[in-house]
């Protein structure tokens, strides 16, 4: 099963209103995407703390809808 | 969760100081991205237990509830959640990895 980048976006601005986010299509093919999020509420937070608050985002479908997203997620810079 | 599969986990956590569950195992890896780590934790000298979750049903789903994680692989240094493929490779390539290992008392090739 595949997702497209615009649902991935969408659900991931749903959550993190402030978010800037790209996304890219590794192989073209809806299932395979990297994506560069920064947010300020990743401010204070691990990676693993960050990363978990984009999977809730996905709510869910990460691991499962889609197989792999590559994700690099950083606070903005003051 | 039930009780004794995470108890299960729990166990397998902290059967070594490094422990990686993995689709397949160090010497054949079934997917690319706990490929990725195992090369990593090689290059560095890392001397690690491998878990093979697809051998393992019940370990597969559980240990993405056990860490509120949902993918695999999954590092662990002395019982604590590392990160994923993505964290690893970005630990490593900034040197913090090496910097959490050392500090764990991990042995690492220099």
């Amino acid at each position: 099963m595949a997702m497209d980048a615009a649902t991935i976006e969408r659900l991931i601005r749903e959550s993190l209103p402030d978010a800037q986010i790209s996304i890219e299509d590794l192989r073209g093919d809806g299932d395979h995407y990297a994506a560069q999020i920064v947010s300020a509420a990743f401010r204070g937070k691990s990676r693993v703390q960050q990363h978990q608050l984009v999977y809730q985002a996905l709510r869910g479908r990460m691991g499962t809808e889609l197989h792999a997203l590559a994700l690099q997620t950083s606070a903005p810079e003051d | 969760m039930d009780i004794t599969l995470q108890d299960r986990i729990r166990t397998q956590i902290s059967e070594a100081p490094v422990v990686l569950f993995m689709k397949g195992t160090p010497v054949f890896p079934q997917c690319g991205f706990s490929a990725a780590v195992v090369q990593i934790l090689s290059h560095l000298g890392v001397k690690f237990k491998g878990i093979d979750v697809l051998s393992d049903p019940a370990v597969r789903q559980g240990i993405k509830e056990y860490s509120n994680w949902p993918t695999v692989p999954q590092l662990y240094v002395n019982g604590e959640f590392i990160g994923g493929c993505d964290i690893v490779r970005e630990m490593f390539e900034t040197g913090e990895l090496q910097q959490v290992l050392e500090e764990k008392g991990v042995s690492i090739r220099v």
